[in-house]
């Protein structure tokens, strides 16, 4: 069958590392939705935010090496990292709107017989499934039903902001509906766009967990039964430090926390097993089997 | 009269300014700091402001002031998570996170951030761990980290580090791409350190 759309995949480290569920479920739920991703060869890291905190000409070259890789295959760019998706989409926006920047890291990649026109497209993953496949042809593929699940939709900060013009940078909608498409209930969730603290959680710890307690209270308050997340970052602070936060503010939070690409997976009939599900830290199998049914 | 001393002072707060000023004047739509009417919607809008030495507002408010080697001494900057929601809001249309980021440059490069103040360290060895693999090996910074800052708590990290290694979330060997000598052939034709404000002074 002819893919519907053909794309170069940069993972991004932190899914290659700590997170590799989120790029199973990934790779998973796009060879059943045809979209074909094909990983970008030897990508680098985009540099996140801590390179852009020492170097910026260095850290706009980081990524400007995987645009200037991605356009030789003639194909946009998705990414499944909020914070790539940011810091390549502002190496490709700022070399377009400055020239000096532009002469800087087009002589630079040079070095490697590389040079960027500027024609690549970074998109993220929701946005390509909500905007690219749609809610018939998602429908279509649903084998099983989770309805009555009630999940908290989670965008964080880099999906929309600050360049924004996929969704509203503030309140987005995108992953709401998505949630619909599939079956699962999404819950009111004022927080969804809030910061989780990011890289605070290594130096900030008290702050971060702050900010990661605003979000699990303000979710549990709302009904929800899990949240459901886009970005490796935020998907780790909410989960591995759910501890920490139980033991600094005396709560006793259980939320599991799934990947949007999971939930999506378990709904097309994936196993916990090839979606990650079961690398979890806070257990999800009773809540999904709970809700699960099986449709054909 | 003033003192020598102050006059030193006062010849590095300028130079401070100076240098800041050209380099956010280099990023696409930085001019835009001139525009600045002091409405406090950034540090409103900031989730980390409260934690803060300085608000974002008064960040600026001191750069006016001459007193922005104050601002970068403390752990202002250091507390931006880069959530963008003040960029985002800002009447005058200025980018705020992007000037955060050339603060943290400036306070790096001028030596005056704070002993207490740990992202630096992160940042740091985020960067050699990039520069050697061509990725980040997120194992290998928060060992790092750990050990260079608090090595008894890095105990208190065995317990959450066994959970993730026995579900195969711990790798510990690093992924090197094979364009790490390419990499650094093009970084090397970078002026080392310098912005492209500063960089752009040193052409004239």
């Amino acid at each position: 069958m002819q893919a519907r759309a053909e794309f170069s995949y940069y993972p991004g480290c932190s899914v290659e590392g700590m997170n590799k569920a989120y790029d199973k479920s990934t790779r998973l739920v796009c060879k059943a939705l045809d979209i074909d991703l094909a990983e970008l060869g030897d990508w680098n890291c985009c540099g996140a935010t801590s390179y852009m905190s020492i170097d910026e000409l260095r850290a706009h070259l980081l990524s400007a090496r995987n645009l200037a890789l991605a356009e030789k295959e003639k194909k946009d760019l998705v990414v499944v990292c909020p914070a790539c998706l940011t810091t390549l989409t502002k190496t490709n926006r700022y070399m377009a709107e400055n020239s000096r920047l532009r002469r800087t890291i087009g002589s630079a990649l040079k070095a490697a017989n590389l040079q960027y026109w500027g024609s690549v497209k970074v998109r993220h993953l929701l946005e390509v499934i909500v905007n690219e496949v749609g809610e018939h042809e998602i429908k279509a593929r649903i084998k099983r039903s989770l309805s009555g699940l009630k999940v908290a939709p989670y965008y964080g900060c880099q999906l929309t902001r600050p360049f924004g013009g996929i969704d509203d940078k503030e309140f987005p909608m995108m992953l709401d509906r998505l949630l619909t498409w599939l079956g699962v209930q999404p819950v009111n969730f004022p927080l969804k766009a809030k910061c989780c603290g990011g890289m605070l959680m290594m130096t900030n710890e008290e702050v971060a967990l702050g900010l990661t307690r605003n979000l699990l209270e303000c979710a549990k308050q709302n009904g929800a039964e899990c949240i459901a997340t886009i970005c490796p970052l935020c998907h780790m602070n909410l989960e591995a430090y759910q501890g920490n936060v139980n033991k600094l503010f005396g709560t006793d939070f259980s939320v599991p926390i799934l990947y949007f690409t999971q939930l999506t997976g378990v709904a097309f009939g994936f196993s916990r097993k090839a979606l990650g599900i079961n690398e979890e830290l806070i257990p999800s199998q009773a809540l999904l089997e709970k809700h699960l049914e099986v449709l054909r | 009269m003033i003192s020598l001393f102050e006059e030193r002072a006062e010849r590095r707060a300028h130079a401070l300014s100076d240098v800041f000023l050209h380099a956010v004047y280099g990023i696409p739509g930085g001019e835009k700091i001139k525009e600045c009417i002091q409405c406090g919607t950034c540090s409103a809008s900031c989730p980390t402001s409260y934690a803060m030495d300085y608000t974002p507002r008064e960040i600026i408010a001191a750069l006016r002031a001459g007193l922005l080697e104050r601002v970068l001494k403390s752990n202002t900057v250091w507390l931006c998570a880069s959530c963008y929601s003040c960029t985002v809001r800002c009447p005058s249309g200025i980018k705020v996170t992007d000037i955060m980021y050339e603060l943290k440059r400036l306070a790096i490069e001028f030596g005056l951030t704070p002993k207490e103040v740990k992202a630096p360290v992160v940042s740091r060895l985020f960067v050699d761990i990039v520069d050697k693999y061509g990725r980040i090996s997120e194992t290998e910074l928060v060992a790092k980290f750990m050990l260079k800052t608090n090595p008894l708590s890095t105990l208190k990290m065995i317990p959450r580090a066994s959970k993730l290694f026995l579900r195969g979330r711990l790798p510990l060997i690093p992924h090197r791409i094979r364009g790490t000598r390419e990499l650094r052939e093009c970084a090397a034709t970078i002026v080392s350190g310098l912005h492209p404000g500063r960089t752009a002074r040193e052409e004239k």
